[in-house]
């Protein structure tokens, strides 16, 4: 008797972890913001961004929002980053919170002079990584136009295996105005980056359709 | 030296080396006829005959199938005639008691009413004294001419007073006698009306038996014709079973809109107490749970009904003795009562998260919208459908039941259809076999058609050189005939 019940107990548990789902069903997203002097404007169209990220997201999800700058490898370019609670009630209180920091940022935030995209996908991948989510997703609002600080080095391969980067409102310069080979070799540029990197590439340019963002 | 060269008689010429082995493979074919005919034939009767017991095996299976399923319908009919003609007794039974019982009263207030009415008329038929005859004989005299005598005169005009008064007193009583019959007749008019109202009663009790009976004659006709296993009952049960199916499948579908409402309710809030972000599968855990309170609603409501006797889908709790039946229909029922009151508190919740959901959205809205209407309406009526559903749902027992028990039905002709349509193809397909033997005979003809053609001509020839030789040795004979 003592060894049937036993035996059921195995067979029980055994069958329940089987059952398991071990796979991850939460989104990570990391958007990234550029703040350099030609892009600073543009910061209402990604504060509109967060706030279509913050409506989508669900309780469990995981979202953060940096800025691009000088040197965007670091933590302390992180402008609010926050995984959801499992329940509604302490998500939507949360994501009144994110929003507040970002709103606060977005009244005053400041051109940088150089613009490190490389250091802030590397920190993206790096925080995404860490939450453990089933989907991730690398949002990159800039121009595309990365200008380093001397001695910065970047033009290593990245790392992107499972991330799907998306780069939005990629706006035309306008040396890409006299020449737009500029514009597409700098698209491609990055696509073959990433590509490389073993993520997958978009580019969002009409901010209508932002359901593209987190769609498959 | 492969085939080709073997076929290549004479390499230079190879039109002449084709039809040396095309008429080379006509006579081998033509010597090899009769065999490949036979084998041709046995081969195809082989298929055919293998097809025909093939379709033999299913037939015996459909006709199985098709005297079970009557057998099942048939014994399922006559148990529910049984059952209809029980109740039709009891309520019989129930009419007739009732009826019965209050019989005595009845027949005392009818004894009442018509020793009244009796009474009445009895006293309304009494006419008033007519006046004396003598009276006439007074008032002839009083009419004699006087003749100019005073004094007779005088007498008879006091005659002629006295009897005009005495007649009028006469009409006075006599009217008074009208008015006071009259008056008894029209005391008489209630009792008639009560005495017409008890008979009408009366009247409509007994049309109810009689309707009652008219029904269990029926019934019963049901009954014996089920009981015979006569062809007409099984398709009368199997139409009536059909129809149920069709019926309870539609209301089952009621149900199931009924449960997703009961889904869409819960699933919200389920999330708060779950977790929103986990999954069992691909399914979300707050989606499951939700999902599991319902089943499990059903279920309860399934063990209720089922212990209220009401359907028949768990023997073992029908066989339960009355005390336990009753404890399973109390516990059953404080469950549902339990789970509607969760699903009720579920249901506000989800209306307070729905509403903080709401003017999140609106706050992360960049778009100015119409501000929402805050009523307690909507939360009430959510509340209300969350208490009432699973108890609404605890009824879908009723179309369950006739759903399992019809579908046994229509799954069986469903299978004896399926088996006789296999039981066609089969014969289908042994005919083709036969009839493809006899196509392939001919068209083995056709490819060796030269030889036939040969054959042909020298059978005619020879025939005409019997028939030469016949009628030589006829005219012979007649001639020698003849001679004699």
């Amino acid at each position: 008797m003592k060894k049937l019940l036993t035996f059921s107990l195995v067979s029980i548990s055994l069958f329940l972890s089987g059952c398991a789902d071990t796979t991850s069903h939460s989104q990570g997203v990391y958007m990234l913001i550029d703040s350099s002097g030609t892009y600073q404007q543009e910061a209402k169209k990604a504060q509109a961004i967060v706030n279509y990220l913050l409506g989508t997201l669900q309780p469990g999800d995981s979202l953060a929002v940096a800025r691009i700058d000088s040197a965007s490898f670091s933590e302390k370019d992180i402008i609010s980053k926050m995984t959801f609670d499992k329940r509604p009630s302490v998500t939507n209180q949360q994501k009144r919170l994110f929003k507040q920091k970002v709103d606060e940022f977005v009244a005053a935030v400041k051109g940088s002079a150089y613009t490190d995209i490389t250091g802030g996908i590397m920190q993206a991948v790096e925080y995404l990584n860490e939450t453990g989510s089933g989907k991730k997703y690398v949002l990159i609002f800039s121009d595309l136009k990365e200008e380093l600080v001397k001695g910065h080095i970047r033009d290593f391969p990245i790392q992107l295996s499972g991330c799907r980067v998306a780069a939005l409102n990629v706006t035309k310069l306008r040396s890409d105005n006299v020449d737009p080979r500029e514009y597409y070799k700098r698209v491609e540029a990055w696509q073959a980056r990433v590509e490389a990197g073993g993520g997958r590439w978009r580019v969002i340019n009409d901010l209508e359709r932002l359901d593209a963002i987190l769609a498959d | 030296m492969s085939f080709s060269q073997i076929l290549n008689i004479w390499p230079d010429s190879p039109a002449l080396s084709s039809i040396i082995a095309i008429l080379g493979a006509v006579l081998l074919l033509y010597l090899a006829r009769i065999t490949m005919q036979k084998a041709i034939f046995s081969m195809s009767r082989v298929i055919h005959n293998g097809f025909r017991m093939m379709a033999r095996s299913v037939l015996i299976a459909e006709k199985k199938v098709v005297e079970r399923n009557k057998e099942v319908l048939l014994n399922a009919g006559e148990r529910a005639a049984e059952q209809m003609i029980e109740r039709e007794f009891h309520r019989v039974d129930a009419a007739v008691r009732r009826d019965m019982s209050g019989y005595p009263a009845l027949q005392r207030t009818l004894a009442e009413q018509i020793a009244h009415i009796d009474e009445d008329y009895r006293e309304s038929s009494e006419l008033p004294v007519p006046p004396p005859d003598w009276v006439k004989a007074v008032e002839t005299l009083a009419k004699l001419p006087s003749k100019g005598d005073k004094w007779l005169a005088n007498i008879l005009g006091d005659i002629h007073k006295t009897a005009v008064a005495q007649h009028k007193n006469a009409m006075e009583e006599y009217r008074n006698a009208c008015s006071k019959r009259h008056s008894l007749l029209d005391k008489m008019m209630p009792y008639w009306r009560k005495l017409s109202q008890t008979l009408d009663q009366v009247d409509k009790r007994i049309i109810g038996l009689h309707e009652r009976t008219k029904v269990v004659d029926s019934r019963i006709t049901e009954y014996e014709e089920i009981q015979k296993k006569t062809d007409t009952a099984a398709h009368m049960l199997t139409s009536s079973s059909i129809t149920q199916f069709f019926i309870s499948a539609f209301v089952l579908l009621v149900a199931i809109g009924g449960a997703v409402i009961n889904f869409n309710l819960i699933a919200l809030p389920m999330s708060e107490m779950v977790g929103g972000g986990s999954y069992i599968g691909n399914f979300k855990t707050s989606n499951i749970a939700a999902l599991v309170i319902i089943l499990v609603e059903l279920a309860m409501g399934l063990y209720l009904m089922e212990s209220l006797r009401i359907t028949h889908l768990f023997p073992i709790i029908g066989q339960m003795d009355d005390k336990m039946r009753t404890r399973m229909i109390w516990a059953t029922f404080i469950i549902l009562l339990i789970l509607a009151g969760v699903e009720s508190a579920l249901a506000f919740m989800r209306d307070r998260i729905a509403a903080d959901m709401q003017a999140l959205r609106q706050a992360l809205s960049t778009v100015e919208t119409a501000q929402p209407t805050t009523s307690w309406i909507p939360t009430v009526g959510q509340m209300v459908l969350g208490f009432i559903l699973p108890f609404a749902l605890t009824f879908v027992a009723i179309p369950l039941e006739s759903f399992v028990h019809s579908s046994r039905t229509l799954v069986g002709v469903a299978m004896a259809a399926f088996l006789r349509s296999i039981a066609f193809s089969l014969r289908l397909l042994g005919n083709i076999a036969y009839y493809l033997g006899e196509f392939l005979v001919n068209i083995y003809d056709l490819l060796i058609f030269p030889a036939l053609w040969l054959e042909n001509l020298v059978r005619n020839k020879e025939h005409q050189t019997e028939i030469k030789d016949m009628t030589d040795i006829n005219d012979i004979i007649v001639k020698e005939e003849v001679s004699q």
